[in-house]
């Protein structure tokens, strides 16, 4: 379905650009705050991690610009139909997108915490995941943009490799913190990490069910979900 | 939304394949619809879509247009009202109709509501008369307002009034379908939210029909919603889907203010 701009009222369109405008702004921030934050934690570059950490603060104003614009926007040009949609999803994706950058800080806050980590196997898996990840929130955003519930279908399957990262991670640190007690404390920071990165795949997922929402009007199928990951709390929220 | 959610099972009115001409141009382009007992239905569209044409021609308002044709079927309980059996009088005092405008009698507001059953015959004495504008009066919301004032003139009342008036004087000869064509356009938003509530309140007891321009009022009123265009009926659904998730293209590009 195309974006068409193209109401009686003009201004209506004004706002519903605007709105798009903050919610793209807003996602290229979150995917840049968790790749810089997996860069930190990659290079132990605790400048870059102060700075994922403040500049979460522009990502949750955006939330809240796009919370009052789309307030006003319903109080003030009654949406119908698909505008109405767009108005519940905005308000919904702005909120997952704003999880998702607090998940970008939770990760970069745990960078000065850790001293060896570049010996730990499990680092460059992570780094795997991660762009994974970031190229779920980039297409679920994406989808958003462009109107495209097929993309978002895709996101939503795809979602499934994380699953599958998280599940080997989770074995690798286990498997590595018996074999190494001294770095335990690291793993387990590790642990949260990939835990993280498992749930910012989630919560990629929900935009694009949101955005199958908004193109469709109809809520997507209950998708043929991945296996739970093996700590059995996949969809257990932490951070 | 299946086709059976749309279903109804017993329709009050049913139109099949209805065209209505004035003269050379055709109005109503092949319009089959079911207007449901208990429900409220809407129509809704651009000017000059139809809605009106089509809601006059089911209580055959249009015979008054000397050009005005009617094709198709339209059945009130199974029966058709254009045969030539059909008593017309009988007809409209069956499918009630309320118009844009008030437009009471200059009468009294208790001559406004007895007229029309004392002349069907259903007032054999001024007591039951009495009884029956009584009755009439506090279903439109309106008897507490002017229980005192009965015979004060019709026409003195606020338009909001004369609007639940003419309610009062369409519903007192207990009709089956009531037909309201705009009824607040012409009102404030107090004395539309009283037509509106009044309109919840006489659901199930009539089938109603609403013309609205208002697709709010459309979306708070009424639970199947019709959308026109040109003539043709577009879209026929739930009012709920209407206004959430149209099937069609053009119903969403009315409803979401794109249209034209």
């Amino acid at each position: 379905m195309a974006v068409v701009n193209d109401h009686t009222v003009k201004a209506f369109d004004e706002d519903l650009n605007r709105l798009r405008g903050l919610i793209s702004e807003m996602g290229g921030r979150a995917e840049q705050a968790l790749l810089q934050a997996m860069t930190a934690l990659h290079k132990g570059d605790l400048d870059l991690a102060a700075q994922v950490v403040r500049d979460d603060k522009k990502i949750d104003a955006l939330e809240s610009e796009v919370e009052q614009l789309a307030v006003q926007t319903i109080a003030l040009r009654a949406p119908m139909a698909d505008d109405l949609r767009e108005m519940i999803a905005a308000l919904k994706i702005v909120s997952v997108v704003e999880r998702i950058g607090d998940y970008a800080k939770n990760i970069a806050k745990r960078v000065a915490l850790m001293d060896q980590t570049r010996s730990i196997e499990a680092i460059p898996l992570l780094m795997s995941m991660s762009s994974i990840v970031a190229e779920l929130i980039h297409d679920a955003l994406d989808s958003f943009a462009a109107r495209d519930a097929e993309l978002a279908v895709r996101v939503t399957v795809r979602d499934k490799n994380v699953d599958d990262f998280y599940n080997s991670i989770f074995r690798t640190l286990v498997t590595f913190m018996m074999e190494n007690p001294k770095y335990i404390s690291e793993s387990a920071h590790l642990l949260f990490v990939a835990k993280n990165l498992e749930r910012m795949g989630d919560h990629a997922t929900n935009i694009a069910e949101m955005v199958y929402y908004v193109v469709t009007g109809e809520h997507m199928e209950e998708r043929e979900r991945g296996e739970q990951p093996e700590d059995g709390a996949a969809e257990q929220e932490q951070g | 939304m299946t086709q059976d959610d749309l279903t109804i099972a017993d329709p009050k009115m049913k139109a099949e394949g209805v065209n209505v001409f004035y003269g050379e141009k055709q109005a109503i382009n092949n319009v089959s619809i079911d207007v449901g007992t208990d429900l409220v239905t809407a129509f809704i569209g651009p000017s000059g879509c139809g809605k009106s044409t089509f809601l006059r021609s089911l209580n055959r308002m249009n015979d008054t247009v000397a050009s005005a044709k009617v094709t198709g079927r339209i059945e009130l309980d199974g029966e058709d009202i254009y045969a030539p059996s059909m008593d017309v009088v009988q007809l409209r005092a069956r499918v009630g109709m309320v118009f844009q405008k008030p437009n009471p009698f200059p009468k009294s507001i208790y001559d406004n509501v007895g007229y029309g059953p004392r002349i069907h015959g259903l007032a054999p004495t001024k007591a039951d008369l009495d009884v029956i504008v009584e009755r009439a009066l506090v279903r439109a919301g309106l008897w507490d307002e002017v229980k005192d004032r009965l015979l004060e003139s019709g026409t003195a009342l606020s338009g909001g009034q004369q609007q639940r008036l003419c309610i009062a004087r369409a519903i007192a000869v207990d009709p089956e379908v009531i037909l309201m064509d705009e009824p607040c356009s012409a009102l404030d938003p107090i004395a539309t939210a009283k037509i509106e509530e009044l309109i919840h309140e006489l659901r199930g007891k009539f089938a109603i029909v609403i013309v609205t321009h208002n697709m709010q009022q459309a979306a708070r009123v009424s639970q199947r919603t019709a959308f026109f265009h040109l003539g043709t009926l577009v879209e026929y659904g739930k009012t709920t889907d209407i206004f959430t998730n149209p099937k069609q293209e053009r119903t969403k590009d009315y409803i979401t203010g794109r249209y034209g």
